[in-house]
């Protein structure tokens, strides 16, 4: 099964760190992709851009609206993202456990939806 | 042999493997797609149909095979009609697996795999007994909903959810890994022990549904100490199950009145159950690891040395509650020590140990709190207090039997 790792964490504290411990949080990213990749675990992850650079669009009335700023907006943002295929929630809650993201944020498990099966 | 005797046979021994084989079927069914309800729901069509077929034919030689030869059925219909690519290896392999097992009459018991799904971090605490009867046991959505005092509807939709998360968020019907055993077995413990709980409230056993509830769960502690033998925690809570059980009929007198434990007769109490709850206590003792369930049945050991001393034993009382405490932080468990304290070194000194815990907002609707201040402040001479608290007591108990107690405990206080 695939399962959506989404990881959120308060931006303005990564900003607030010297640059010697935003490198070590990278390798520490960096270290657990790897180990994703090494079980065969790994689909696709990714970083987001800070929440200031998102635009959200709803309908109001009808009428499409383009908003500055970011859905839902809290202390914690969505910054990041691990796509993986595991055998079930128990292997997945065992790699977000071992996120980093868990250790300064939220990370939430969903699984993924697979249409193939007719969408049930 | 009449119809009815075949009929009523054709029952008997339908009941008899549900009793038997309910939630075995279950989890076998459902092991690998995790389809909890689809494999609930050919079972239930695979009973009636024994239902239909035994009293007409007689009962098959082996009636879990019969059952799971016709659940098999339904159960693979309903998954692949969930599944477009219903010609996947998977689900052959699955459908040659199912087949195999019900033309060898004999497959592995994976109850326990679904009890760790039933009780999984991820299912909501409060849904996790009741999924536990219903899954394992087959205990239907009304019966469970009458003894956890829900409508039959809401505990229907929260079962049916639960059901639905299993499935979709993938929760596996296994037993942990051996470093992750302890956390999630005392999921499944603390399950049991809820569904016993809320059995055990009704304690003059008046309502049938939750007395029933007491026994079910005593069944799913036996279950675990079978499947899972040499776990420490898992014997403890068989154990503290056994020895409450016990003495079911002697918290009720003659006329359904409430009799304290301490003034509760010896010979009442159900001598079998307590030496199998003395043995569990013993073999779980003899593991050196110590913990929760341990401790609440060796305090329970500890009252009932009174049936051969005729003296409860409370400086050994009081130590188990200190060293429970270590482990639960629990209001319950504090009360309890404070009115062993005030045993073992007078009404006083239980009276310091309770008042120390009248910061905790949760206590304030606790009526175990208000009755055990009501008592400590009778013996300590304080009586207008006591009637008051007594009086609070009274306003918060939901059994008629111990308000009434309450009341002669209060009465006996003059006016």
């Amino acid at each position: 099964m695939q399962y959506l790792l989404t990881l959120y964490a308060d931006e303005s504290a990564f900003a607030k760190m010297t640059p010697e411990q935003q490198q070590k949080g990278y390798a520490a990213y960096m270290a657990y992709t790897e180990a994703l990749k090494a079980a065969g675990a790994h689909v696709s992850s990714n970083r987001l851009r800070p929440s200031g650079t998102a635009t959200t669009l709803r309908t109001t009335d009808g009428k499409t609206q383009v908003l500055d700023g970011p859905f839902v907006d809290s202390k914690e943002q969505l910054g990041g993202y691990y796509l993986i295929d595991v055998p079930d929630l128990d292997a997945a809650l065992s790699w977000a456990g071992r996120c980093p993201g868990v250790g300064h944020g939220i990370v939430e498990v969903r699984a993924i939806w697979d249409m193939s099966n007719n969408g049930r | 042999m009449s119809p009815e005797v075949h009929h009523q046979q054709a029952r008997d021994t339908a009941e008899a493997v549900a009793r038997r084989s309910y939630g075995k079927l279950v989890a076998y069914l459902a092991a690998r797609t995790r389809d909890v309800d689809a494999a609930e729901d050919a079972l239930a069509e695979a009973f009636a149909a024994a239902l239909g077929d035994w009293p007409r034919k007689g009962c098959p030689a082996n009636p879990e095979a019969w059952l799971l030869t016709v659940a098999r059925r339904k159960f693979l219909d309903t998954v692949r009609s969930r599944r477009r690519e219903d010609t996947s290896d998977d689900m052959e392999s699955m459908a040659d697996s199912l087949a195999a097992a019900a033309d060898e009459s004999n497959f592995p018991d994976q109850r326990l795999g679904l009890m760790f799904a039933c009780a999984h971090p991820a299912i909501d605490i409060g849904i996790r007994a009741p999924l536990m009867l219903q899954a394992v046991l087959g205990l239907d959505a009304a019966r469970i909903a009458s003894a956890f005092l829900l409508s039959p509807a809401t505990m229907g939709q929260r079962l049916v959810r639960a059901k639905q998360k299993i499935r979709q968020a993938g929760i596996p019907l296994r037993i942990p890994e051996r470093k992750e055993l302890p956390g999630r077995l005392e999921g499944v413990l603390d399950a049991t022990y809820a569904a016993f709980s809320e059995g055990w409230i009704d304690a003059s056993g008046a309502d049938l549904a939750r007395r029933d509830l007491a026994e079910e769960a005593i069944y799913l502690g036996r279950l675990v100490t079978e499947l899972l033998p040499n776990e420490p925690e898992a014997m403890g809570l068989l154990a503290l199950m056994l020895y409450a059980e016990s003495r079911r009929r002697a918290r009720r007198d003659v006329q359904g009145e409430y009799v304290p434990l301490m003034e509760q007769c010896v010979d009442d109490w159900n001598t079998a159950m307590i030496n199998e709850a003395e043995q569990l206590l013993i073999r779980a003792c003899a593991t050196n690891t110590i913990g929760r369930y341990q401790l609440e049945a060796a305090i329970q050991s500890a009252h009932i040395e009174r049936r051969r001393t005729r003296q409860a034993n409370w400086t050994h009382v009081v130590e188990l509650y200190d060293a429970l405490l270590a482990y639960a932080q629990s209001p319950v468990v504090a009360i309890n020590r404070a009115l062993a304290i005030a045993e073992l070194h007078g009404p006083e000194a239980g009276l310091d140990a309770i008042g120390q815990l009248g910061g905790d907002v949760r206590l304030r609707d606790y009526q175990p709190w208000w009755a055990a201040r009501a008592d400590l402040l009778a013996r300590t001479g304080k009586l207008d207090a006591a009637r008051q608290a007594y009086d609070i007591a009274m306003g918060l108990e939901k059994d008629e039997s111990v308000r009434r107690f309450l009341d002669r405990r209060r009465s006996a206080l003059g006016s």
